[in-house]
């Protein structure tokens, strides 16, 4: 389980590697809010490396999408398998989140 | 991580593990090495089996035990060709299941950032149920698909 940030002009790209859960969703709270810190306000996750998430990383996604949206920015989200994607709809927080098929996709969203 | 009670069913697993998040991730391996090996399906091992497990373990190391690492969870399988069942203790008094649960889906709900293990374990497993048993007990039931 690891995430590594990287920027894309004023984007902030987050690459989560392994399960988002109860025992690492702090770590993605912080490294974002570190980002968010330094002044970025456009952040995309990608999720094309991850395994499972459970209801705490969800909880911090939609933590996290208020703050920027507080703040004039956004979060969105790419490359949810289809397990992702049935996650987010059980929970309608597809409907929360601007969800694009690819990284390339997210990032001509912004 | 200990074994509680060692059995020679390779498809049982008895565990009691410290009240710790990070040992969460071990028991939900276990538990899907098991039920791979018994052809679950490729979604149940992905989706329905990892997050379920998940919050059943998490609502009990956070909540029942109140993160108390000096506090243990036990945590029960059995597979079979037919379904999971997973029993989940902790140290707390317990929770009125029903009352707990919340649909977090309402337009009220969808911004919390909290609210969404029950929902989630209910809809991803046949069946859920508490019961006390001189502690408090979460008994999932997933039929094999």
């Amino acid at each position: 389980m690891s995430f590594s940030v990287s920027q894309h002009g004023d984007i902030s790209i987050v690459d989560v590697e392994g399960q988002l859960i109860v025992g690492n969703r702090q770590e993605l709270k912080q490294r974002v809010l570190d980002e968010v810190d330094r002044g970025a306000r456009k952040v995309l996750v990608d999720f094309a490396r991850t395994g499972y998430i459970d209801s705490s990383g969800l909880g911090v996604l939609v933590s996290l999408a208020k703050k920027l949206r507080e703040l004039g920015g956004d979060l969105r989200l790419a490359n949810l398998n289809d397990d992702l994607q049935t996650l987010f709809e059980l929970t309608k927080l597809d409907t929360l989140f601007q969800i694009s098929e690819s990284r390339e996709r997210a990032l001509e969203s912004f | 991580m200990r074994s509680a009670h060692p059995r020679g069913d390779s498809n049982a697993l008895d565990l009691r593990i410290p009240s710790d998040v990070q040992y969460i991730t071990s028991v939900v391996e276990q538990v899907v090495r098991r039920c791979a090996a018994l052809d679950f399906s490729r979604r149940q091992l992905s989706l329905n089996v990892p997050v379920a497990l998940t919050e059943a373990l998490s609502n009990a190391i956070l909540r029942g035990n109140g993160d108390d690492v000096t506090r243990s969870v036990r945590v029960r399988a059995e597979v079979d060709a037919l379904r999971l069942i997973l029993e989940v203790h902790d140290e707390g008094p317990g929770f009125d299941l029903e009352r707990c649960t919340e649909d977090p889906t309402t337009a009220v709900n969808l911004l919390r950032e909290d609210g969404r293990g029950l929902f989630l374990m209910r809809r991803l497993m046949d069946e859920v149920v508490r019961y006390h048993d001189g502690g408090n007990v979460v008994r999932l039931t997933l039929r094999r698909g």
